[in-house]
């Protein structure tokens, strides 16, 4: 009897997969059109599933191997099936009997897997979505188990007429029933909805991701892609961001239907720890809600803290942040996000929650004029004066007027040219750019700075959704740059050093840039800087995340720090990991309150190793850090430890001022 | 003479400003609050109204108005160093509204601060300025909130048609958003042009810083300062001259003059 109803419940399921998977498609296909190579990317979805995506994956070593056991076992025992009970191949003499042995052991590698699947779903961590999520371990066994059981008197491990007979009959219809409810979740669930909606949404996500060159080739190399994408401004009819969940690409949507919902990216973003009302996992699945139509109230994980889940809703047309009232998202969520890149990097699913938060911010900011807080003073004043103080842009060197920094304008060119970054107009930053200069000068480094020349690389506007103005600054500046002749660009602002490396291009700005403590260290291993020995006390470092999430330099400083003698103090979340200052993404400016301060949780990871001494890279770290109060540690940038370790090398003196006339004409 | 009784028209005088630090043409603050004010009364259907040259550099700055939610903005074509009352006044003649709201000075070029008087007389309409709120429009009577100096505030009647102007008391302009701006209409009419002959004869130089007054603080303790600092000022140590001829009147100066070492 099996024999009879095997067939029909497997290709019933398959067929009901399919028109699920045609109906999915029509959900994502409500997206904005965007071309990437089909067959390529289907062709590389292999590698990024099993190399990329497992990276990740494998950063929590029990999850990966159970997934590799439940997802290899259930791929493999989905496959056979098909074949073994579908189409009736197991009864073939030869194949048949190893194919249902290989069938019997994938699906026992899939119920150990999904025993484990079981283990942590008996006290879940809060990052975990419930609801669906919460039966999938029993959906998982009984597949496996259902599948195992099934192949048992194929292989001939029970006799053929075990099934047979009145108590056979209802044996095999329960076992029937087992095999439906595996098939319902496992291939009916793949693209109906549902927590095997991963699967497929994932692959299909993986082969068509709209950044390709995030991942990495058989060529080696990390493949890394962080730069947002430019808005087409040069069309009047081009939208201006994203109002409507159907305003997204049609792979964002896809890539937003393949969350998994674990919850990584909920455990390592700064705003949801300071309470404040963003959890990217809730919006990720707040736009799959906007994708389909309804209400949040299926929504089963920890909510946007402090508002409820089930009082949002959105349809595809419908706007997500309503002008006034609710809609699906409320502004104050997108506008909490720093623009860390922590949950991009966490996401085993690749999905790029910044991108989708600068998009809706992009339309909020062009199209309503609605930037909170000080955003639109902000933005006024880098139309009116190209920095976000307002200051007068003549004054962006009263820092330097005793240094005696070499003009672009004068020397034409310069094997360095160094970027001095809005910090320029800080007091602090300015000891910062000091130092710098200081280091520049001992290491006879050929550099030269544009002066009142230079603006605000636009990236505050560009993260406050203001492509406009991000665009006016980064033509200006690149027709600024083309003017003169230069090797590389220094700066100490790993934000500007973002911005002119990975964003100019798309607008007709290449330049190799250097953070400085990237600079330093090279300096440093070409011998051209001494350091005396470090007799202060201990110290830490904090990866600024616009240099190591999204420029993948976290060794620099670290070597830095080490020629000076110091042993860094590493704390808990370091490196890629490491926790945001709470200064990116404009988050300073649009100030979005929570329970705590984001810098202030940062300070306490500094706190709790005992160091003195924390080394930044990044004018923004600092000043957030610096606000922090009753702080355990000191502040202070890689160019300050730097300056003050430097030494006279024996064979040069250090009496480097640059060549410079000894009359120079004076312009009042 | 309006369909509906509750609905009312505004027209607002816009100006291309200058940004007081670098100089740059923008929306002159006063007037965006002016929009500003339009925009929030209930009921009004505003207009922009533009007098002056048309260039890329004021199109710009005039967007930074249609940016705050308009779709229109009319632009009467004027030369430089035209006077742009007679145009204004007989733009707003030909279709007067009830309202029109005005910044206290413009930004750039004379910036005396006349043109609403200017206009409110050609009219004959009165004028209120310093607005800080309008409370409610009822039959043609505006009941309006003006601003005084230290906070103070002065509840006003007026009817209708009036000119109203803002300065700093007004609430703050919206944001301007860039995709609104770039797609509102600017059009452009012509009116007669009328050179403003003075301005003409006269020699405009920048201006320079004025010293300012030293301030001497003879408070001795915070909260005399405090006091000092939030006092009404109170004529305290002046005279009140009345009846007097010119000359005792200018003898009474000098001696002012010569106390406060203006003049030695």
């Amino acid at each position: 009897m099996l024999d009879t109803l095997l067939p029909i419940l497997i290709f019933t399921a398959l067929a009901l997969a399919v028109i699920g998977a045609w109906r999915r498609n029509r959900l994502w296909r409500q997206g904005r059109p965007s071309s990437v190579p089909i067959l390529k990317g289907l062709a590389a979805m292999p590698r990024r599933y099993l190399v990329d995506l497992h990276h990740v994956v494998a950063r929590d070593k029990v999850m990966s191997n159970t997934h590799v056991a439940t997802a290899g076992g259930f791929v493999a025992a989905a496959v056979l099936m098909i074949l073994v009970h579908g189409l009736g191949m197991g009864s073939s003499e030869v194949l048949g009997g190893v194919l249902g042995w290989v069938l019997l052991a994938a699906s026992a590698t899939m119920f150990v897997g999904s025993l484990f699947v079981a283990k942590r779903r008996r006290n879940p961590p809060a990052r975990l979505s419930k609801g669906p999520w919460n039966r999938l371990w029993k959906s998982l066994m009984a597949f496996s188990l259902g599948v195992f059981l099934i192949t048992l008197p194929t292989v001939g491990l029970l006799p053929e007429g075990f099934l047979e007979g009145s108590g056979g009959w209802i044996l095999a219809l329960g076992l029937a029933a087992v095999v439906a409810w595996g098939l319902g979740e496992m291939i009916v669930g793949m693209t109906w909805g549902g927590p095997m909606k991963h699967a497929f949404a994932g692959a299909l996500h993986l082969a068509f991701h709209r950044r390709p060159e995030r991942f990495s080739t058989k060529a080696g190399g990390e493949g890394r892609s962080t730069g947002l994408k430019a808005l087409n401004l040069d069309d009047v009819d081009a939208p201006l961001g994203v109002e409507k969940p159907a305003d997204f690409t049609w792979n964002q949507l896809l890539g937003f239907d393949a969350c998994v919902q674990c919850g990584r990216c909920e455990a390592v973003c700064p705003a949801f720890a300071a309470g404040q009302p963003l959890n990217p996992k809730k919006l990720i699945q707040d736009m799959v809600v906007g994708m389909a139509g309804g209400s949040d109230a299926g929504y089963a994980g920890s909510p946007y803290p402090g508002k409820p889940v089930g009082e949002h809703q959105g349809s595809p047309q419908g706007p997500i942040v309503a002008r006034q009232g609710q809609a699906l998202v409320d502004a104050e969520t997108l506008w909490s996000c720093t623009t860390c890149r922590a949950c991009v990097e966490e996401c085993p699913m690749m999905i790029e929650h910044v991108d989708a938060i600068v998009d809706m911010r992009r339309f909020l900011t062009l199209e309503h004029g609605n930037t909170p807080n000080k955003g639109a003073e902000v933005l006024g004043n880098l139309i009116a004066t190209d920095n976000p103080g307002g200051f007068d842009p003549g004054s962006r060197l009263h820092w330097a007027a005793d240094l005696d920094l070499p003009l672009m304008a004068d020397v034409k060119q310069a094997e360095v040219l160094l970027w001095l970054g809005d910090g320029a107009f800080d007091m602090r930053n300015q000891r910062t750019l000091r130092a710098l200069v200081k280091v520049l000068r001992a290491a006879e480094v050929d550099f030269a700075v544009l002066g009142n020349e230079e603006r605000d690389s636009g990236d505050v506007a560009r993260r406050l959704g203001d492509e406009a103005t991000f665009q006016s600054l980064a033509k200006r500046n690149i027709a600024t740059l083309a003017k003169y002749r230069f090797q590389r660009i220094v700066t100490c602002d790993p934000h500007s050093f973002h911005v002119l490396g990975n964003e100019y291009g798309e607008l007709g700005g290449d330049y190799e840039v250097r953070h400085h403590s990237t600079f330093i260290a090279e300096l440093y291993d070409t011998d051209r800087l001494t350091f005396s020995p470090w007799k202060g006390g201990s110290v830490t470092y904090h990866d600024p995340c616009y240099l190591g999430r999204y420029n993948g330099e976290y060794e620099a400083p670290r070597r830095v720090l080490r020629a000076l003698g110091i042993q860094v103090a590493e704390m808990e979340r370091s490196g890629s990991r490491s926790r945001c200052c709470g200064g990116g993404g404009g988050a300073p400016i649009t100030d979005i309150p929570g329970k705590q301060r984001i810098p202030d949780m940062r300070m306490n990871d500094v706190k709790e190793t005992g160091a003195e001494l924390v080394a930044v890279g990044c004018p923004q770290c600092t000043a957030m850090f610096e606000g922090v109060v009753d702080a355990s540690a000191e502040v202070r940038d890689i160019a300050e430890f730097v300056a003050d370790a430097l030494v006279d090398r024996p064979a040069a003196p250090v009496e480097s001022r640059p060549r410079r006339p000894a009359v120079e004409e004076f312009c009042p | 003479m309006q369909p509906d009784s509750r609905e009312i028209e505004v027209a607002v005088l816009v100006s291309v400003g200058r940004h007081p630090v670098t100089g740059r043409a923008r929306r002159a603050d006063q007037d965006a609050r002016g929009v500003e004010v339009a925009l929030t009364l209930p009921g009004a259907r505003v207009r922009l109204l533009h007098a002056g040259p048309a260039d890329d550099g004021s199109e710009e700055a005039l967007r930074g108005y249609l940016g705050m939610g308009l779709d229109r903005l009319t632009r009467v074509e004027q030369p430089e160093g035209a006077d742009v009352v007679p145009a204004l006044a007989q733009r707003l003649a030909a279709a007067p509204p009830q309202l029109v709201i005005a910044g206290s000075r413009a930004e750039r070029g004379e910036g005396s601060g006349l043109l609403p008087y200017a206009l409110a007389e050609y009219l004959g309409w009165p004028l209120v300025n310093g607005l800080a709120e309008v409370e409610g429009i009822e039959n043609g009577v505006a009941t309006l909130l003006q601003a005084l100096p230290r906070g103070q505030r002065r509840r006003l009647q007026v009817r209708l048609p009036a000119i109203i102007t803002v300065d700093g008391a007004a609430p703050m302009a919206r944001q301007s958003a860039f995709g609104p701006a770039r797609r509102a209409r600017l059009e452009s009419c012509a009116e007669v042009a009328v050179m403003d002959k003075a301005l003409g004869e006269w020699t405009l130089m920048p201006a320079r810083k004025r010293p300012k007054r030293l301030k001497i603080i003879k408070a001795g303790s915070a909260r005399d300062r405090f006091k000092a600092a939030a006092a009404k000022a109170e004529g305290g140590g002046g005279q009140l001259l009345t009846d007097v001829t010119p000359e005792q009147g200018a003898e009474a100066i000098l001696k002012l003059l010569k106390e406060e070492g203006v003049l030695r």
